[in-house]
């Protein structure tokens, strides 16, 4: 478990690590708009510097973030070859028995896997560089106008906090009871597939069963120290947003005007 | 059945920027049919290391003979269920690893995945059950409806049912009832003394340790600090007092009477009995005078 990066939190000293949540919110939702604008080598090679850009200023090397998300890589792999197959245009570049690879399969396939991948990357560097806390602050705060129509913004951002609160939590214990499990004879990596998922079951019963009584715990926990919702609740963090934020913004409206010029 | 360490080393989550050293330069070996107590603070690296003892963790260096296999740092390993049959690990809060419908399931569990067949992993689970104290009848119910304490022995049957030649425990009486405490203890102690086991105990209670182990391993951040019998290691009291260890309370009884009378009483009062009887020995010996 211990190399996979998603949803990981990395405490160093950056430029992204000092922005204001909200700011990294809307840049990560629009980007993923701004992906669509890009489709042709020119637009997406500037998609491509804009990505790395972000990651530099994020004072994390990018070995690290590109191993930490190779298991995302099968799924672009994945993407790849679907396009490869199925997608048809343009010349005939490659015939294998029945498959014929087109042209534009192998171009779109490139595109999309891009696309992936830099949509993977930036959301990745969202987690990266900003606390769970930071994130749900922000989005509270981004959600607080969807209060006028009866939203339950505080209770959502709650509900999103302890989750993502409890993704470490979970993993440890998912690792502990399978390190018991494997002491007491289960193999998780042979055997036929039916016998590997039947494996799960030793693993998923107690995790789930820790997850409820947590659940109940925390609940209760919660209660005794006068938890009451959202109502007239002051905050320990506030946010502020600052120039470098309004810079970042500015950058990808930068972006999204360039790429709306070069596509074709 | 042996355990050898040699200049054992373990990173967590090497070449990343998580990386951290657990456990270094470990020398060591667990004798066969003994009863071994690894001490030290939290976060000394313990837990680590008796990982290494059935091949959850590879060390990163270094390696550990388990009886016949050798594990080495960097070898990629295939089919460790023989190690793993014949070293039992009992886990901290071992009850969190239950999930059978029935007690008898989940204690039969293990036999089965070492290749027992269903008989005598039956047969088994019924041995275990009344050697952690519980009566046959409770086979048959959910293993979630027990109490806290019949949880934790129901999860230590299913380890013994698993018949190892060394038990490696991780605390195995932390959150339970002095009783129940004293009572699991004794239960492993006589396991030892009746059948040809070994026994390694990871353990915060000091009083454990003096009391059953006839070799105790001191951990201090990350490598052995020392070792020796509980006779060698509480002789010298004020050593592990340094390190933030807590001693027996029969030796920090001792310690503040000797330095009442100013004279020594001789040997380590490792238990109560003992300690009864050093005074015994000493009051005898200062009315000869």
């Amino acid at each position: 478990m211990g190399k996979m990066l998603f949803g990981r939190y990395i405490p160093v000293d950056s430029f992204l690590h000092k922005m204001d949540p909200r700011a990294k919110l809307l840049i990560t939702i629009l980007f993923i708009v701004v992906v669509f604008l890009a489709n042709n080598t020119v637009t997406y090679a500037l998609l491509g510097l804009y990505t790395f850009l972000a990651i530099y200023s994020s004072n994390i090397p990018i070995k690290f973030i590109l191993g930490g998300f190779k298991i995302l890589l099968w799924l672009i792999f994945f993407t790849f070859f679907l396009h490869i197959f199925f997608t048809r245009g343009g010349e005939v570049i490659l015939q294998i028995g029945q498959f014929k690879v087109y042209e534009y399969g192998l171009q779109q396939g490139i595109f999309i896997s891009l696309r992936f991948f830099f949509l993977i990357l930036m959301t990745g560097l969202l987690t990266l560089t900003t606390t769970p806390i930071e994130i749900t602050d922000g989005m509270e705060s981004l959600l607080n106008p969807f209060k006028k129509i009866r939203f339950p913004v505080h209770e959502f951002a709650l509900m999103m906090s302890i989750a993502l609160r409890f993704i470490p939590t979970l993993m440890d214990e998912t690792d502990k009871i399978m390190k018991a499990q494997i002491a007491r004879g289960v193999d998780f990596s042979r055997g036929s597939l039916k016998e590997r998922a039947q494996n799960f079951i030793p693993l998923l019963i107690p995790l789930f069963i820790n997850a409820f009584k947590r659940a109940e715990d925390l609940a209760i926990a919660m209660e005794a120290r006068g938890y009451r919702g959202g109502e007239g609740r002051t905050k320990y963090r506030v946010l502020k947003w600052e120039i470098r934020d309004t810079m970042a913004l500015l950058s990808l409206f930068v972006l999204a005007v360039v790429l709306f010029v070069f596509r074709s | 059945m042996e355990i050898i360490a040699r200049d054992l080393e373990y990173r967590y989550q090497a070449n990343t920027p998580f990386e951290h050293l657990a456990i270094y330069d470990i020398n060591l070996s667990i004798l066969p049919h003994s009863y071994t107590a690894i001490i030290g603070h939290t976060g000394s690296g313990k837990s680590t290391l008796l990982q290494h003892f059935n091949a959850l963790l590879q060390p990163t260096s270094g390696e550990i003979q388990i009886g016949d296999r050798v594990i080495t740092a960097g070898v990629k390993e295939k089919n460790l269920k023989p190690v793993r049959k014949r070293v039992g690990i009992v886990f901290q809060f071992p009850e969190h690893q239950l999930f059978e419908e029935t007690v008898e399931k989940d204690i039969c569990f293990g036999p089965l995945n070492f290749g027992a067949d269903v008989d005598e992993a039956k047969a088994r689970a019924r041995e275990a059950i009344q050697l952690v104290g519980l009566s046959e009848d409770i086979l048959t119910r959910s293993p979630f409806d027990l109490s806290g304490g019949q949880m934790r022995r129901v999860a230590i049957a299913c380890v013994l049912a698993m018949n190892p030649d060394v038990l490696v425990l991780d605390e195995p009486t932390a959150g339970l009832d002095p009783r129940g405490r004293r009572e699991i203890m004794d239960m492993f102690y006589q396991l030892y003394k009746e059948q040809n086991i070994s026994i390694v105990l990871v353990t915060h209670s000091m009083e454990d340790a003096a009391r059953y182990a006839d070799q105790i391993i001191v951990m201090h951040k990350g490598t052995i600090y020392k070792e020796g019998t509980p006779r060698e290691i509480f002789s010298a009291p004020k050593e592990l007092m340094e390190l933030g260890l807590d001693v027996p309370q029969t030796i920090r009884f001792q310690t503040k009477l000797e330095e009442k009378l100013q004279d020594t009483l001789g040997n380590p009062s490792l238990s109560l009995e003992q300690l009864v009887e050093n005074i015994t020995a000493y009051v005898a010996a200062r009315r000869q005078k």
